[in-house]
């Protein structure tokens, strides 16, 4: 009986440890950029670089490939960080999945090709593989860091490349077109602020109120006027014509607004860097040197 | 008064939604989805074994052993009908569990195996066929991974209060998840062996200093 007793903290103790061990996983660092460098083995220089052509690369071909450097991966296997790291990122367009990401654990000696589902079948586990192992390892095992990572980002451009995907969606700043996709958004913000300044202010004050504060926002967000009108248009006679509308639909509504929103953020990409909502299943491939 | 009728409608809905029937319908259906995959990657090692034994054959005739014990355990793997009701079937999930493991057992003894053997090693089909077993071991696990994920999920759905009582009600019962089968063996320290390798025809093996 008494030996029951005893398991049963035992048990928990263990327990407790295992959830703090799993507190102790390398962090995954904030997506800001395509070129993560958090060990300082690349120069400025290098680092711009390899920036440009990655993003010259997704200009053209529409694919997201992002490269990350750190230390180590202990306790875990650079297999399963990488695959943290992807479902954090979300490297690649949403549906079409092309993302991709290099991870190079210094200390380890460990690299790792992670492909997104809809790269696999032009850059398969074999092809990373070769690539791996014939163009980045032997410049690895001669401290040539930067060489073997460009040759071999090089080497993972010309593979996909070849591959046949959608069209990179071309950025339609400023373009009134664009504007289908902040819809959802001008319809929720028309809804909410415009509900709640009815009850302040009477139907038409609130309604100039609310599409002068959407148009002002989407100025801001799009950069360009004609949007900025379109929308402020949009919100004023919505609130105006929303005259019966309570509590009732905002209820309703709201489910739509968060695939909206993030739909319409997604395709903005001025200064930052961010994953398009890419998925990844493993594949890819590893190698250590 | 009107007013007060219809949020007290809306507030008795959402009491309903909260009984957990939507999360459980759900939740079963991503386990399906998780599970499919599963299944889909099994498949995908299952597919690969026949090359790479041809393949390990043409340079280790010898050993017949390990290549035979790969593919019995293929076969027995093939055996099995892998549906989605394996879910709902705990003996079956067991066993079909347990054929998996006896086949990733053999196959990594046979790669153990062929690092006895130099020229397999170096050629292109071997480790064209190598690179996509590793892939498909990890992909593997990451299908698991999300399996188990989605199962404590409607396991934690399926046993909490109130969503108990819809679970009961409708006859939900808590799903199977993958355990690690040998738990004993793996908390016990492998044992190196240090005994001389037999030696091969084809001089020192060339993997010894990695």
């Amino acid at each position: 009986m008494t030996k029951v007793h005893l398991v049963r903290p035992a048990l928990i103790a263990l327990l407790a440890c295992a959830s703090f061990l799993s507190v102790a996983q390398v962090a995954v660092p904030p997506l800001q950029a395509r070129v993560n460098d958090l060990t300082a083995t690349l120069s400025v220089s290098e680092k711009a670089t390899l920036e440009q052509t990655l993003q010259a690369f997704e200009a053209k071909k529409g694919s997201q490939f992002a490269l990350l450097i750190v230390s180590t991966t202990a306790p875990e296997t650079i297999e399963q960080y990488a695959l943290r790291v992807v479902d954090l990122w979300k490297l690649g367009r949403t549906k079409v999945d092309d993302g991709a990401i290099l991870v190079v654990a210094k200390n380890d000696r460990a690299v790792r090709i992670e492909v997104g589902y809809g790269l696999e079948g032009a850059l398969n586990d074999a092809t990373s593989k070769r690539i791996i192992s014939d163009t980045i390892l032997p410049r690895f095992q001669a401290n040539d860091f930067y060489g073997g990572i460009s040759a071999g980002v090089e080497q993972i451009i010309r593979v996909v490349d070849g591959e046949p995907l959608p069209a990179p969606k071309t950025n339609a700043r400023g373009n009134i077109g664009s504007i289908q996709q902040y819809i959802p958004v001008i319809f929720i913000l028309a809804l909410i602020v415009g509900g709640a300044l009815r009850a302040v202010l009477g139907k038409v004050p609130s309604a100039i109120v609310t599409g002068g504060a959407v148009a002002i926002g989407a100025w801001l967000f799009a950069g360009a006027i004609s949007v900025a009108v379109v929308s402020g248009v949009i919100a004023l006679a919505f609130t105006l014509l929303s005259g019966g509308i309570s509590g009732r639909a905002l209820s309703g509504h709201r489910g739509g607004f968060y695939g909206g929103f993030g739909g319409g953020l997604g395709g903005v990409g001025g200064g930052g860097f961010g994953g398009g909502g890419g998925g990844f299943g493993g594949g890819g491939a590893s190698g250590r040197w | 008064m009107r007013k007060l009728l219809t949020s007290f409608a809306t507030v008795a809905l959402l009491g309903l939604t909260g009984c957990g029937y939507n999360t459980l319908q759900s939740n079963e259906e991503v386990i399906k989805a998780s599970w499919a995959e599963v299944i889909n990657q099994y498949q995908r090692r299952a597919d690969l074994i026949p090359n790479l034994v041809n393949v390990v054959k043409g340079f280790a005739v010898q050993e017949k052993d390990v290549l035979l014990g790969v593919t019995n355990a293929r076969a027995k793997v093939g055996g099995i009908q892998a549906t989605a009701d394996l879910v709902n079937n705990p003996e079956a999930f067991a066993k079909f569990q347990a054929a998996q493991a006896e086949l990733k057992s053999t196959l990594s003894r046979l790669l153990v195996v062929s690092e006895n053997y130099p020229q397999l090693k170096s050629d292109a089909n071997f480790r064209e066929l190598q690179a996509q077993l590793e892939g498909t071991e990890n992909r593997i696990a990451v299908a698991r991974n999300r399996y188990i994920k989605s199962v404590q999920e409607f396991n934690i759905t399926a046993r909490s209060f109130p969503s108990n009582l819809t679970a009961m009600a409708f006859g939900y019962k808590a799903k199977p998840s993958f355990a690690v089968g040998n738990e004993k063996e793996i908390s016990v320290a492998p044992k190196v062996d240090l005994a001389p390798l037999p030696i091969q025809p084809q001089g020192s093996p060339a993997g010894v200093v990695k």
